[in-house]
């Protein structure tokens, strides 16, 4: 089967997104940009699923509906995540993850 | 056969009692915790009577003799089929006489108490030990095996302990209770040691099977020896250690006189009628294996009961705290009683010390008790417990003069009053068997009775003091027991012992010997009448003679310096040599290895909580990096 786009492609599309989200994650301070870094992490996964489901298993659907799962799942954590966040403001007055190390010790 | 069950009541009462007390009496008014402690104890004293009766008037007796009735018997701890631990009740002449004097005398203190103690903190909390104190001691005597008496034992030594540390604010009494706790424990520690060689021996614990005369048990274990003796006199040895410590017989009597710090009616119940009497109970409950297979441990009995009495009765000439007086007056009492036992042989007419001996424990629970009840009356009326505070004051406390002259008469040995019966039946067997400690026991009448009458005198005749107010008898809940008790030592003497209580169960015949009563008496009537001379009015008699047996003198003040012997050797050699390298191995080595672990795994910890920033990115990137190292690891090392 034919697409015209190689798989590889779309593969290391969702490499460069995982990695750009985990660096994301781990540099950025501010906590909204490390959920949106969260984000582009699970994409990065959605697409992964995509990509298997439609070149190896072209019959099969399963890899789509996983997607749609996890679509919802993030949707439903970026809401409790940005409850959080609102929390954070009012407890701290901050939303900088490094001024957040209460529990520590 | 009668039914003899209901006697499980006479435990179950006052621990019932102990526990309602102890748990919710301060929820109740004092007065009726108070009456609630005497209404169980009263009852407890009807059951012992209706017990006493039916025992000696009514059960069946086989050859003439009483038998040992085992009113029921429960299997508490069984280890193997012969090895188990029984609770249960034994009647026979003594315990049921025990019976009686334990509930009599604990009855009239509690009703005493009641006056005595009102007001006090924690009257309800004295109630509750004194009821503990009544189990206790009735459980003892009622054993039907050798360890159920050592459980209630140590649960008589438990409660004196509690009771002379009753006000556990003042420190002196904090002292003595321990004092008293320690070295009763430590005479105790002989007690289990001899009751494990015995038992081993015999491979049985219970009494009816111990003392059998026509037992087995009593044969076996005589012929091996150790050190010269049989097993068996090693075992009566070391148990009569343990009647030593708490009957406070010389060497282990130390605890006795500080036993005093306690209050009064204590001091007369345990430390003067019955717990004290125990030691020459557990004598008198062994006493056919002591005379058939280890005569030489009743020798023993016999000569350190001479000598504590004799010691104890020329220290109380010298002491000034009346109870204290009355304290080494019961050590030497309880001497009369032990040297009777161990003069004494089996059956009959030879059995006479054992019958004195009891005897003797029955007069005495009555005029000693009587004696401690009226000394708390008169320091109840004078605030002090000294003789120096104390004079001319039988104007003020009228019965309590009558009654306490009466117990001094007894105690002394004057006809027709108890203590002259008792006291004439252990010199007559000891005239009999040991000619030697029949003298040191006339010449203690003639001390007793010294002693006795110079604080009477001193007390209730003499020269009055400047009191702070007018001394006033004490209230009809204190006079009342001192009359009752009065009329038990005055008349207890014409009971009819060598029917009821022989060493053989078999009733025999005695009769006065007035070649043993007439000089007993004399001895006594000159004691009364050096202290007559001395005491009776202010003179400079006493102090004279002190400063002329100045040396003398001063050991007897000092209690011949026992407690400093004890002092000694406890701080300077036990302490020194043992107890502080104990100390210093527990302190160091031990200890120090536990602290060397605790204090390596503290360091570490406090270096590597560091970790724990509470920086979320830290975390997640050891999560990454360790995820990502074992992704490479899996994909490149696991082919």
């Amino acid at each position: 089967m034919n697409y015209g786009i190689p798989m590889q492609y779309f593969l290391i599309l969702a490499a460069i997104m995982f990695f750009a989200g985990v660096y994301g994650f781990l540099t950025r301070r501010n906590l909204i940009t490390i959920l949106m870094s969260v984000e582009l992490i699970l994409n990065s996964v959605n697409i992964n699923f995509l990509t298997f489901n439609r070149y190896l298993f072209p019959h099969k659907m399963e890899g789509m509906f996983f997607s749609l799962f996890v679509i919802a799942v993030a949707a439903s954590e970026a809401a409790v995540a940005i409850a959080i966040i609102i929390n954070i403001y009012r407890r701290f007055a901050t939303i900088n993850v490094e001024d957040v190390d209460e529990m520590k010790y | 056969m009668i039914n003899f069950g209901y006697t499980f009541w006479i435990l179950l009462i006052p621990f019932v009692m102990f526990v309602l007390l102890g748990l919710y009496g301060h929820k109740l008014k004092p007065k009726l915790s108070g009456l609630l402690g005497t209404a169980g104890l009263a009852i407890i004293t009807i059951l012992s009577y209706i017990t006493a009766f039916k025992y000696f008037f009514t059960s069946e007796k086989v050859d003439g003799a009483y038998q040992k009735i085992i009113a029921f018997n429960h299997v508490w701890l069984q280890f193997t089929d012969k090895l188990h631990i029984d609770i249960g009740m034994l009647l026979d002449p003594i315990s049921v006489m025990m019976l009686i004097v334990v509930s009599t005398v604990s009855f009239m203190v509690h009703i005493y108490s009641i006056g005595y103690m009102k007001g006090e903190r924690g009257f309800e909390r004295f109630f509750s030990f004194l009821s503990l104190f009544s189990f206790a001691m009735l459980g003892l005597v009622v054993a039907t095996n050798i360890f159920q008496m050592y459980i209630f034992w140590e649960l008589v030594g438990v409660s004196s302990y509690l009771l002379i540390g009753f006000y556990y604010e003042k420190p002196s009494a904090v002292r003595a209770a321990k004092k008293a706790f320690i070295v009763t424990r430590f005479a105790d520690l002989g007690f289990l040691i001899g009751i494990l060689i015995l038992s081993f021996n015999t491979k049985t614990f219970d009494f009816v099977s111990l003392t059998d005369p026509n037992g087995i048990s009593l044969m076996q274990g005589s012929r091996t020896a150790f050190l010269g003796l049989s097993v068996m006199t090693w075992s009566m040895i070391f148990v009569f250690m343990g009647g030593v410590g708490k009957s406070a017989m010389f060497p282990f009597h130390i605890w006795l006189p500080d036993a005093m710090e306690g209050p009064t009616p204590v001091s007369a119940l345990i430390h003067a009628a019955t717990m004290v009497v125990a030691g020459v109970y557990l004598v008198a409950r062994m006493f056919p294996i002591y005379v058939f297979s280890a005569p030489l441990a009743l020798d023993i009995v016999a000569y350190v009961g001479g000598f504590s009495s004799l010691f104890a009765a020329i220290i109380a000439c010298t002491q000034t705290d009346i109870k204290r007086v009355l304290a080494y007056s019961t050590m030497s009492q309880i001497g009369y009683m032990m040297l009777a036992l161990g003069v004494s042989k089996y059956g009959g007419h030879e059995g006479l010390g054992y019958m004195a001996s009891m005897f003797h424990l029955f007069t005495h629970a009555f005029f000693k008790a009587l004696l401690f009840l009226g000394s708390g009356a008169i320091i109840h009326a004078v605030h002090s417990n000294f003789m120096d505070d104390m004079g001319g004051l039988r104007k003020y406390l009228p019965i309590t003069h009558i009654t306490f002259l009466v117990a001094c008469l007894s105690i002394s040995g004057i006809p027709p009053f108890a203590g002259f019966f008792s006291k004439d039946e252990i010199l007559a067997a000891a005239f009999e068997h040991n000619r030697f400690l029949f003298f040191v026991e006339w010449a203690v009448a003639g001390i007793t009775a010294f002693y006795m009458f110079r604080i009477y005198f001193g007390i209730f005749w003499g020269k009055e003091r400047e009191y702070h107010h007018t001394p006033h008898e004490a209230p009809a809940t204190m006079t009342i027991p001192l009359i009752v008790l009065a009329i038990g030592a005055a008349f207890a003497g014409f009971l009819p012992f060598h029917d009821l209580i022989t060493s053989d169960g078999k009733p025999f015949a005695t009769s006065l010997d007035l070649a043993i009563a007439i000089p007993s008496v004399l001895v006594g009537i000159l004691g009364i009448a050096v202290a007559w001379v001395m005491y009776k009015k202010e003179s400079l008699l006493p102090d004279k003679l002190a400063a002329t047996f100045k040396y003398s003198y001063k050991w007897a003040y000092n209690k011949f310096y026992i407690d400093e012997v004890y002092l000694f050797i406890t701080k300077k050699i036990i302490f020194r040599f043992i107890s502080y390298p104990i100390a210093w191995f527990d302190r160091h080595v031990v200890d120090g290895t536990m602290n060397m672990i605790a204090n390596v795994t503290q360091n570490m910890s406090f270096r590597i909580r560091e970790f724990q920033s509470g920086q979320l990115q830290k975390y997640a990137f050891a999560f990454v990096t360790g995820a990502i190292t074992l992704a490479i690891l899996f994909m490149y090392l696991w082919k």
